[in-house]
């Protein structure tokens, strides 16, 4: 049965700089990295490839020893300019100097009809080596998945709701028969159902509109409803010992561009956002795209920092950085490393808060757009508001014991509390709004690594 | 700005590792992160921005939400006294009386109690935290005028040591850490914060004759202790320094003795309507304490034996401390039950219990102080109860 679900509770984070619908023209990305830090949970990473070897788009360059079947793959054919390691020798980042045109590994090709037939072990096997296969998040934990399992239902939320997120509308457009292949491919891997959450708010894009194979539901409410996590709860929660998978749209399209065209496309649509661009929009790239050519010269002031992703669950990148391999945009903002006289108690317009304590003044201006910095706007503290997460998180789930849960190392209570159902993203909204300023997304994240490797 | 700035970074090596202060080091962070709010940027993972509320700003959010409740009772000190000793007095000559009485209080409560905190900071090297803003304010509010300066001192020393810091200071404690300053009093010095001849400051004075100091709990006990409607009691109460000192329009304003902020149920509603208004109370614990006074007052007329049983329900919010100790006392967050359902649950049984300690016992005229602390014991197992309902469904859901 597909559902509608109304949710309440979430909090919209509204700033400036939303991306215009429509590609700007920054010059290309010279060079493209994968990051092994972008994949929760991978423990061995391995390099396959040395400085100076050339790759095609799809060549494999890096795995995991703990989960060998799966491999990373080059985005874009050139050559490997640089294996950058970090302290004890961890491994940052694999840069990609790519050529002026790209030439692609080529994999097994499928039509309508011979998608059909195709076995599920070898749709997997086609899957893992070509390198799409790290799009498929398994929950609990989200980590990448592992090709011996079988989820009990695929997951795909086909909207975004994080400050300042791309359009799927516009980024996925002219996809629709990838995206329904992708669907094909994704029908033969779990034993149950394929469900396709959509915003109840917003017509619905195109690439979504007529997808066979899937169950439609339909969600509305502010931020965090898009999150995949939320409707999973509110469709078929995980409980402990459940599995299931989940798959980003564009996700979804890179599988049915794999089965239908024979090759590894990480061709991106990416938006650049954030209150100091100067020029905001979309930008045509690969995925692990250098940012440089984005930023540069795309810059209000200086004083600012770029994030991979949306400033809720993003990572701080350099200038000269790389997107995250899941990250759909760039966001640029200002540091916010200044003091400020009283700024506790000064009552104000331009912060914006999800409280009403006294001097915080956004809430009489739901509509408006802020410009926030990366200030905590306060230290660090022990718990001590209650009440205040439950208003952001539409789930049946209590945080603070959750959270208190996992600072005590108590597995049971962390089970029983539900801590199968979350990952570092649906909490996102609960750090941005504690006034205590605890990190949370890293206590969820600290939780799961005790239950996992446990 | 530029030059405060400047003389924090001047002081600054003196506190870091290797300086000659380093152990006073948090002290100089409270201080400067008092007058600037710190240039702490957030981590490279985890959320790029942050909410700008912080704890400092719900703190002092609480404390103008009790400025009303202090303004009004400096008046009423004052208005009181001049009652008592019956001479007529100016609205500024009240005030002065007031603030004679009162801002010692405040003072000594404020200096002891950050005093004992700094100290516990600087000896645990933990952060200074800015719970006692509130803390501070409510000891004086509670505190009867005429109390010895030391014993506020003492009561404040007790409150945040054992109150607070030997659980981890603020966020760590289980009983209310105003209400513990004053249950200490209650208990080691009674005579000076019970008893009938505490609640009106007179100085140097000597009250009018035939004064009774006796405040309106007390008169409604011994109402029904003696057979006589309680209405009627308080009506006929202290006749010679006016008419009507205990009609319920001045109960609910509050110009009666009392301890210096809790008399006036209107400024503690100005500040419920304060604190829910900026979402930093709990309207449930105070929607609920104030219904389950009323309920309990119902029952107790339908199961009247005495006069005082058979009270209106209403005037158990108008009476004592009761409007006081909801708004400011039982939504103090780390003491009161943390979930959602329990915080229904914490604010019935406080007004319930207030209401049976003030009419069935006679030892404790007033209820709130120990409805409170006893609620604070018990929250953590009404939020055991609503955490195992949580639990039980996740794991009804499973075999479904």
């Amino acid at each position: 049965m597909s559902k509608t679900v109304k949710l309440k509770k979430g909090f919209d984070i509204k700033l400036v700089g939303k991306a215009e619908k429509q590609l700007a023209d920054f010059k290309p990305s010279k060079t493209f990295a994968i990051k092994p830090t972008d994949f929760a949970g991978m423990q061995r990473p391995k390099v396959t490839v040395n400085e100076g070897d050339t790759v095609k788009a799809g060549t494999p360059i890096l795995f995991d020893k703990a989960m060998e079947k799966v491999q990373y793959v080059a985005p874009v054919s050139g050559e490997i300019v640089e294996i950058k390691r970090g302290d004890k020798r961890k491994l940052l980042e694999i840069k990609i100097l790519a050529d002026s045109k790209i030439s692609y590994e080529s994999f097994d090709k499928f039509s309508g009809t011979s998608l059909e037939s195709l076995s599920r072990e070898d749709a997997i096997v086609q899957m893992t080596k070509s390198g799409v296969w790290p799009q498929i998040i398994q929950r609990p934990f989200g980590v990448v998945a592992n090709p011996d399992d079988t989820p009990k239902a695929i997951f795909i939320s086909a909207f975004d709701t994080n400050p300042l997120a791309p359009d799927y509308g516009f980024t996925l457009q002219g996809e629709e028969s990838n995206f329904q292949a992708g669907i094909d491919v994704l029908g033969k891997l779990t034993s149950g159902k394929i469900h396709l959450n959509i915003n109840a708010d917003e017509q619905t894009p195109a690439v979504f509109a007529n997808v066979k194979g899937v169950e439609v539901n339909k969600f509305s409410g502010p931020h965090p409803a898009g999150n995949v996590g939320i409707q999973i709860h509110h469709i078929d929660p995980i409980n402990k010992g459940d599995m299931v998978w989940t798959v980003s749209p564009y996700g979804v399209c890179q599988i049915g561009k794999l089965f239908l065209e024979g090759k590894y496309d990480a061709s991106k649509i990416i938006s650049v956002t954030g209150s100091e661009a100067l020029k905001t929009g979309y930008v045509k790239t690969y995925m692990g795209a250098c940012v440089d050519t984005l930023v540069e010269g795309n810059l209000k002031q200086n004083h600012i920092r770029v994030v991979s992703g949306n400033v809720l669950t993003g990572d701080r990148i350099n200038k000269n950085g790389y997107v995250g391999y899941y990250a759909s945009q760039i966001t640029i903002i200002p540091e916010g490393d200044y003091e400020e006289f009283l700024g506790w108690v000064k009552p104000s317009t331009t912060k914006l808060s999800f409280h009403k304590a006294i001097g915080l003044l956004s809430f009489l201006n739901k509509g408006k757009e802020y410009v926030v910095d990366t200030n905590t706007h306060g230290e660090e503290r022990p718990f001590v508001v209650t009440g205040a997460f439950e208003k952001v998180l539409p789930m049946d789930i209590l945080p603070t014991y959750l959270f208190k849960a996992i600072l005590t190392e108590d597995f049971d209570e962390m089970e029983e509390l539900g801590i199968y159902e979350l990952i570092e993203e649906d909490v996102a909204i609960c750090e941005f709004i504690d006034p205590s300023k605890n990190e949370l997304q890293g206590i969820l994240r600290n939780g799961i690594e005790l239950l996992m490797y446990s | 700005m530029k030059a405060l700035q400047n003389l924090f970074d001047n002081l600054k090596p003196n506190f870091e590792k290797g300086g000659k202060w380093e152990k006073f080091h948090t002290l100089y962070e409270g201080h400067r992160t008092i007058a600037f709010a710190p240039d702490l940027i957030t981590g490279s993972r985890g959320t790029q921005i942050k909410d700008a509320v912080d704890l400092k700003r719900v703190m002092i959010t609480v404390v103008i939400a009790m400025i009303p409740a202090l303004l009004f009772g400096i008046f009423n000190v004052g208005h009181q006294h001049f009652l008592a000793t019956g001479m007529d007095a100016t609205f500024f000559d009240k005030v002065l009386i007031g603030l004679i009485s009162v801002l010692p209080i405040l003072i000594v409560s404020y200096a002891i109690g950050l005093g004992t905190e700094f100290t516990f900071c600087v000896i645990r090297n933990h952060p200074i935290s800015e719970g006692f803003l509130v803390t501070g304010m409510l000891i004086a509010l509670v505190m009867p005028p005429n109390v010895p300066l030391w014993q506020v001192a003492l009561a404040t020393i007790f409150a945040v040591v054992i109150g607070k810091e030997v659980f981890g200071g603020t966020g760590m404690n289980i009983l209310n850490v105003a209400m513990t300053a004053r249950a200490f009093l209650y208990f080691a010095y009674p005579a000076q914060i019970s008893g009938d001849q505490v609640w009106t400051y007179l100085g140097d004075k000597t009250p009018v004759d035939g004064f009774s100091g006796a405040t309106a709990l007390a008169v409604a006990y011994t109402a029904g202790v003696d057979g006589e409607p309680v209405t009627k009691a308080l009506a006929e109460h202290n006749t010679l320094i006016g008419d009507g000192l205990y009609s319920f329009s001045n109960l609910f304003m509050g110009l009666i003795p009392g301890s210096i902020g809790e008399t006036s149920t209107l400024m503690a509603l100005i500040g419920a309507v304060i604190l829910i208004g900026t979402g930093v109370a709990s309207w449930k614990i105070i929607v609920s304490g104030f219904a389950g006074a009323y309920a309990m007052g119902l029952i107790l007329n339908i199961f009247a034996v005495n006069e005082y049983m058979a009270m209106a329900p209403q005037y158990h919010w108008v009476m004592g401390g009761l409007a006081f100790g909801i708004v400011f006392m039982a939504t103090d967050p780390v003491s009161a039950a943390q979930t959602e359902a329990g915080k229904w649950i914490y604010g019935l049984l406080i007004g319930v219990l207030t209401v049976i300690i003030r009419v069935t016992n006679p030892a404790y005229p007033e209820g709130i102080m120990l409805a409170v602390l006893f609620m604070n014991v018990f929250a953590p197992l009404i939020d055991y109860y609503v955490v195992k309902a949580n639990k039980k469904r996740r794991l009804q859901r499973a075999t479904v």
